[in-house]
């Protein structure tokens, strides 16, 4: 184990900290969930996942170090103000003082030094929190295919066959892993309280993986600007036991909608303010079929007419 | 015959825009009508449209640039009203289709439009005076860039009032920006208003390289220029690499709509990522091409109201440096929710850090450059101080977002806006006012009020606190930029305290205004007849103010830096100078505000497909260009007994 490896260890150690730190440590989190946790389901001071309770711990750990600098900063400003006024004849005036190597040696080296431990902290936190590193767990990763449109989320669950539009539904203490692209413009997807974004783009995908650790209704939303539909895109995002996981499954199945190419084109119009729409089964290789943008109906382009993607399409 | 124009375009049903609308023609016809009365056309023209002088150039900048904060200050009330009032069942009164307008125009204004030319004003007030030389480099030049600027300013007002303007943020990312889901005219006016302006501040940024590097006066040394010219100076050479890739990216994307072109669309190999990292290839640069150059305000501010030289000169111009060079390596920060690897995203996430080491040392140095002085709270001091404190803490959140998983969760939040405004406020407009204030007695030869002033301060400060402090309290709390509706119950509260606070600088802004007016009343009390209101340590302060036409009678030679409080300090008194001879000045042209008028008729007729009119234009545009090549008689001498009466006429009015 080299250097970053205990570097990790310290990472992973440290950002349990809700669980086995010294009291003294485990206020800091605490403190900022009272300050900003709301009661709506969305703070991201209070996350209810392993990835937003280090991501959060990153906040905090990378925000102390800088007050190490920023609060004597600030102090200076107020105390050289007022110690150096023009009417404090009393203090000493240098009229023509302007350099001492001491001083700049001392200037330079500290914010180097806080910088240096930042980029520390940056560089492991980059790999451990990277949102495409699948999840450490004895249980296998749920799969969701997430696709954003104009302006809803679909969310399709390929090892249950199933689909929802605008409602999120996932088992507690399972990874998930999700894949994601756009049908439309960029979106970004963002559950606040389990942790980090990622962009949605059409022709692309995109990957993040996230845990709930405790059940609860949490909200989603598109984090970034996609039209005039925006500020109504949200989903509900469900943490639920297994069996109420299944039960959920079920309640999908039992509906009587099914996601076909045809259902597709409809759903993909723009819409605003979308209803939550369950889908009993859903188009073999939907999913990759909008990745690569394979529909020849409206709004959708072609790809080259040699293209054997194109091929595959048309057999479908 | 008018391509896409109809009478439709006008939007009548908007009860806002048709009170805007009327506003303003009749404002102006006022105006138009007031110049004919008081017979100023000609004044108006000679002294001003055609001048290539760069202080009359400067101050039309900054004019355009104060306009323009007015402007994007009303779009900022409305999204901070919208807000405060649109929870749950309540809309508010703006409908995406608006709301989405307004934050666009006003991401757009303040940066190209406000900030822009009121630190490229400062620039060409100050920097000429500083390096003690006449004019800069390219006069006519200057006069088109200014034009050119104004054009595109101009042709964003029209769209409010024919058309619509953009809805899609103030980078226009792809594919929301192409032909396909803006096909509307909003996306034209974006376009064309910023090639144009854009146009005009990469010939600004030449023209201020040359004019530093070649036109200093004699002794001083690079590394005796005054900091606000070194910060224009690297500044400028930002300007001269970073946006030409503007122009590019954004004529690539005229290509996408106007010829079917696909850069940037998915189909035929286009890709909207390639859009993302070339437009933050200019736009990171672009945040340190604004604050640079305020860092210069501050650093003559600071030393000149503490009465001590600058800490650390050298010190300051490695970390200017150092921040030109590290400003192109860190454009990924803005993008780190795109999917990047680790690798890739924690390299950008410590060049970025990086910067904030040059960053605080500069902060330092103004400390001690307060340390051990006799300072003087002043309003452009009372600015600095302000600055110091507030660009602080958005530097902190700054670093904060450059740590990617913090990013994660903070990105395209509340808290990334809190954290931009915390610099763009604390930082580029604090020191844009600092300087304002601090230049203004020489601009126009009188101080401005200083109760007034210190009110601003205290209004600004607070109210830029209370409407940006929930703005961070919010974006942790997971509300997301650009929402023009949201049902969280959290939210609320914080939301209706931004809007208090957006009021507060609203007097804060009024109280300028009025300081301004009190100011010009009271022109008599408040004259500077000695040139040097604030014991000031730099050339600009040698000359009388407001400087006369050619700056100095007889160039000075330079002995080290703060070069004027050498002077005073050798005995230096206002005196007719021995050696007089006459000056070379460059004439008037009218061609600049010629070539202006004609790209906004251009570029609106691009944006509504008036194929003639934009071919006509075009070619108007060419051949007033080669007119002004063959024009010959473009300098003059003005001769001694000129320069000896101005002269003579300063130094009475001194003693």
């Amino acid at each position: 184990m080299g250097m970053s490896g205990i570097f990790t260890k310290l990472i992973k150690q440290t950002s349990s900290i809700g669980a086995s730190a010294p009291r003294s440590w485990r206020l800091l989190p605490l403190a900022a969930t009272l300050f900003l946790a709301g009661c709506d389901g969305m703070s991201v001071m209070n996350p209810a996942g392993q990835i937003g309770v280090e991501e959060r711990w990153i906040i905090l750990i990378a925000t102390c170090l800088m007050l190490i600098v920023v609060v004597p900063v600030i102090g200076m400003v107020f105390f050289f103000a007022w110690k150096y006024r023009e009417t404090n004849t009393e203090a000493p005036y240098a009229p023509e003082w302007s350099h001492s190597n001491r001083i700049e040696a001392v200037i330079w080296l500290v914010p180097c030094l806080i910088i240096a431990a930042l980029a520390v902290v940056t560089w492991i936190s980059s790999h451990e929190l990277d949102p495409y590193k699948p999840i450490a767990s004895d249980q296998p990763p749920l799969q969701v295919d997430v696709v954003s449109l104009d302006w809803k989320w679909l969310f399709i669950y390929p090892d249950f066959g199933v689909a929802s539009v605008n409602e999120l539904a996932i088992p507690e203490n399972v990874p998930v892993k999700f894949h994601l692209t756009s049908g439309s413009v960029m979106n970004s997807f963002f559950i606040p309280r389990l942790g980090g974004q990622i962009y949605t783009m059409a022709g692309m995908e995109t990957q993040l993986s996230l845990v709930a650790n405790e059940t609860g209704t949490f909200g989603g939303i598109s984090a970034n600007y996609s039209g005039n539909g925006f500020s109504h895109m949200n989903f509900k995002a469900h943490s639920l036991t297994r069996q109420g996981f299944e039960a959920w499954i079920e309640k999908a199945k039992s509906s009587s909608n099914a996601l076909n190419l045809t259902a597709y084109a409809e759903l993909a119009k723009p819409s605003e303010d979308h209803a939550v729409v369950y889908y009993a089964s859903v188009a073999p290789n939907l999913f990759d079929s909008i990745l690569h943008k394979l529909f020849v109906s409206d709004g959708y382009a072609c790809l080259p007419p040699d293209s054997s993607l194109r091929t595959a399409a048309k057999e479908q | 015959m008018f391509g896409k124009l109809t009478l439709d375009a006008i939007p009548l049903h908007e009860p806002i825009l048709v009170v805007t609308g009327s506003v303003v023609v009749l404002g102006g016809l006022a105006l138009l009508a007031a110049i004919s009365y008081f017979g100023k056309w000609r004044y108006l023209w000679d002294e001003w449209l055609t001048s290539v002088d760069h202080k009359r150039i400067g101050v039309m900048y900054i004019i355009l640039a104060v306009i323009m904060l007015l402007r994007g200050f009303a779009d900022a009330i409305m999204m901070r009203s919208q807000l405060a009032l649109s929870y749950g069942d309540s809309t508010g009164y703006l409908p995406p289709e608006h709301y989405d307008q307004v934050f666009t125009a006003h991401g757009v204004i303040m940066i190209f439009f406000m900030a822009m030319p009121f630190i490229v004003g400062l620039m060409n007030f100050v920097v000429p005076l500083q390096i003690g030389a006449r004019d800069v480099a390219f006069p006519y030049l200057n006069s088109l860039s200014f034009w050119l600027t104004a054009a595109g300013a101009v042709l964003i007002n029209i769209s409010l009032f024919i058309g619509m303007f953009a809805r899609v943020g103030w980078l226009a990312y792809p594919p929301l920006s192409g032909l396909e889901f803006s096909p509307d005219v909003g996306m034209d006016y974006y376009l064309w208003a910023l090639n144009i302006a854009g146009l005009g501040t990469l010939l600004a940024g030449v023209n201020f390289i040359v004019t530093i590097l070649k036109m200093r006066a004699p002794g001083m040394e690079l590394m005796r220029m005054p900091i606000f010219t070194w910060a224009s100076l690297c500044t400028n050479i930002l300007i001269v690499i970073s946006f030409p890739v503007l122009t590019a990216t954004l004529g690539m994307l005229t290509l996408d709509r106007y010829l079917d072109m696909h850069f940037f669309t998915n189909e035929a190999g286009g890709n909207a990522m390639l859009y993302v990292n070339l437009i933050w290839t200019w736009g990171h640069p672009e945040v340190y091409i604004l604050i640079l150059p305020v860092f210069g305000v501050f650093s003559e501010v600071i030393a000149t109201f503490s009465g001590k030289p600058l800490f650390g000169y050298k010190s300051m111009v490695y970390a200017t440096a150092a921040i030109t060079v590290m400003s192109f390596l860190v454009w990924v920060h803005h993008f780190f929710t795109m999917g990047a690897g680790g690798d890739v995203n924690a390299f950008f996430g410590i060049t970025t850090m990086l910067i904030s080491i040059p960053t605080g040392v500069k902060l330092f140095n103004w400390l001690f450059t307060m340390y051990r002085g006799r300072i003087r709270f002043e309003t452009p001091m009372l600015w600095s101080l302000a600055f110091m404190v507030t660009f602080t803490i958005g530097g902190m959140t700054g670093v904060l977002l450059a740590v990617p998983p913090a990013d994660f969760v903070l990105h395209n939040s509340l808290f990334l806006v809190a954290h931009f405004h915390n610099v763009i406020i604390g930082g580029v407009l604090f020191g844009c006012f600092a300087g304002y204030t601090y230049w203004f007695p020489k601009v126009f030869g009188f101080k401005l009020d200083e109760t007034l002033g210190r009110w601003s301060v205290v209004l600004w400060v607070t109210g830029f606190t209370l409407a940006f402090a929930p703005l961070y309290v919010l974006g942790l709390m997971g509300m997301t930029r650009r929402l023009s509706h949201y049902d969280v119950a959290a939210w609320h509260p914080w939301l209706i305290a931004a809007a208090c606070g957006a009021a507060i600088i609203a007097v804060g802004i009024a109280v300028q205004i009025a300081q301004l007016y009190v100011s010009i009343r009271k022109r008599a009390v408040l004259a500077d007849v000695t040139g040097d209101p604030w014991n000031g340590r730099t050339l600009e302060w040698a000359t009388a103010s407001p400087p006369p036409f050619y700056n100095f009678a007889v160039t000075p030679v330079v002995e080290g830096r703060d070069e004027f409080w050498i002077m005073k300090r050798k005995g230096w008194t206002r005196k007719l100078e021995d050696g007089l001879q006459p000056i070379h000045m460059p004439r008037n042209t009218g061609t600049g505000v010629i070539i202006g008028a004609l790209s906004v008729v251009f570029g609106f007729a691009m944006v509504w497909h008036i194929w003639w009119l934009a071919i006509f234009m075009a070619v108007a545009m060419v051949a007033a260009s080669i007119i002004h090549s063959y024009d010959t008689n473009r300098d003059y001498f003005v001769p001694t007994d000129e320069v000896e009466r101005i002269e003579g006429e300063q130094i009475a009015q001194a003693a």
